[in-house]
């Protein structure tokens, strides 16, 4: 009896240490390839780092799907409203002339970018769907310039792990990692639908992550700044971090 | 194994207080934890919809746009039009984690089951019907017994008859697997890595009313399950399900 109880025993040790040792070699291993994301911990931390991990090996080098420009939408919803601070309308006023994105942090060379210098750079026209968490979306064509080419210019450094981006509405940024950062669709968009990007789009400057939903897609941004941990650009409010989903 | 005691086997003399197991343990302990996952789904994925209750077939479609129909609610968005003087408060944060981490606990057990069923004699035995049984004659006087109300008779307590094997199977096989398959068509990056999966669909908002469609039928399903459990024996039943022990004759006193 107690011979059974003893190799009961050493096989139940032997199967947890395994089981211990399997979990932790796993997180090395995820967190090594990024695929931990930041609101990893919580109640909701297992879902959401399955769901990160999974769709970042599914998805590191995929392309938004693009469409034809039969398919752009006659109706596109622009949802919210534009800020109200007088930052905001005194650059409104001028035309946006005066509309600069600051690109800071982790890099070489900061810089203070306007429109036309944004605009000199190489440009991509994609036209792709912006969803919404809640479930509604459209189809536009979107013009820009792409998020990497700003990157490289500023020459990020080698620790750099996410984009933070915020927009001129006071409290409201988002980051994403350099998957997304340098993904080739990511744009600094200026443009939408052959003409300006309108102000209800998020005009002059909407980052679009076309593999995102649209919580991801800030409006009306103006700086961007590069880091290795999030800890103190926490975005608030309770949507997760990744919305690739 | 259990399964081997599933047809009772003792006389009759111990009638009521015969005791045969009827569930095995994994059996069990995926049903209630898919019971679990189901609910947190519903719950969650009903908090989504409040978001925006208008459905669209194709790639698009957003309050400037016609839609298939709308569900005659309350919005928790005041950018939908809905009728109501009032807008309901965002419950989309916690809702959208609760579903994924819930999608992931069913999708793990729905494998695990699956595993199991193939390995195992469960779904031979259970859940494929017997080629005999598939004839529109069984079919309907299956369905004519339930719609008289009539009590399932002695063979039924034992075994799924023809009507209960394809339902089931039509919920595991079909149903649950629609409802992994739209639910990500709807994830833009999945949508990037296999869009195809979208693209047959016919796009990513008909694939949102699919998930909805589907929701209906599992509701549905969940209903006439706790309705026919409840005709059955539903303490006898529930315990079985539980334990996976069920008194073989006290179905109906």
């Amino acid at each position: 009896m107690s011979n059974v109880s003893r190799r009961k025993l050493i096989t139940t040790g032997l199967a947890a240490t395994a089981g211990v040792s399997g979990l932790a070699v796993a997180a090395r291993f995820a967190d090594r390839y990024g695929l931990i994301p930041p609101d990893h911990g919580g109640i909701y931390g297992p879902g959401e780092t399955l769901t990160y991990a999974a769709q970042r090996l599914l998805t590191r080098h995929s392309l938004a799907r693009e469409f034809p420009r039969s398919q752009i939408s006659t109706r596109p919803f622009a949802n919210g409203k534009p800020p109200r601070g007088e930052d905001f309308k005194r650059l409104q006023a001028g035309g946006f002339a005066d509309w600069r994105l600051a690109v800071d942090g982790m890099v070489a060379r900061p810089a203070s970018l306007s429109l036309a210098e944004l605009r000199s750079y190489p440009s991509r026209s994609q036209i792709t769907h912006l969803a919404c968490e809640e479930g509604w979306s459209f189809i536009a064509e979107w013009i820009g310039v792409p998020l990497f080419h700003v990157l490289n210019a500023v020459g990020i450094l080698p620790q750099a792990r996410y984009v933070v981006y915020f927009s001129i509405q006071r409290g409201w940024m988002n980051s994403i990692d350099m998957a997304d950062a340098l993904h080739p669709q990511t744009l600094v968009t200026y443009g939408m639908n052959d003409g300006e990007l309108p102000v209800g789009h998020g005009g002059p400057l909407r980052l679009r992550v076309p593999r995102q939903l649209g919580y991801k897609n800030v409006k009306y941004i103006t700086r961007l700044t590069v880091t290795d941990s999030l800890k103190e650009f926490s975005p608030g409010g309770s949507y997760a971090w990744y919305a690739g989903i | 194994m259990a399964d081997a005691a599933w047809v009772p086997s003792l006389p009759s003399a111990v009638l009521t207080t015969t005791i045969t197991p009827r569930h095995t343990a994994i059996v069990r302990v995926t049903h209630w934890i898919t019971t679990l996952c189901f609910f947190a789904l519903l719950v969650s994925g009903v908090e989504i919809v409040i978001s925006h209750p208008r459905f669209y077939w194709g790639e698009t479609g957003n309050v400037l746009t016609p839609t298939l129909f709308v569900l005659p609610i309350p919005a928790s968005r005041s950018a939908v039009p809905t009728g109501y003087g009032f807008v309901l408060p965002d419950q989309n944060g916690w809702s959208r984690y609760l579903h994924f981490q819930a999608a992931w606990v069913a999708l793990l057990t729905g494998l695990l089951y699956t595993v199991y069923g193939l390995f195992t004699p469960h779904f031979r035995k259970y859940l494929l019907p017997a080629g005999s049984d598939l004839t529109w004659g069984a079919v309907s006087r299956i369905l004519a017994n339930h719609l008289s109300f009539k009590p399932p008779g002695e063979a039924e307590a034992w075994s799924y008859n023809v009507l209960q094997r394809l339902t089931y199977l039509f919920v595991i096989f079909i149903l649950f697997p629609l409802m992994i398959w739209t639910g990500l068509a709807m994830s833009p990056a999945v949508a990037s890595a296999l869009p195809a999966t979208v693209t047959v669909l016919g796009g990513q908002q008909s694939a949102r009313t699919i998930h909805f469609f589907g929701t209906v039928f599992l509701v549905l399903f969940l209903l006439v399950h706790i309705v026919m459990v409840y005709r059955a024996g539903f303490r006898n039943r529930t315990r079985a399900m539980i334990t996976g022990r069920a008194a073989a004759h006290k179905e109906h006193p």
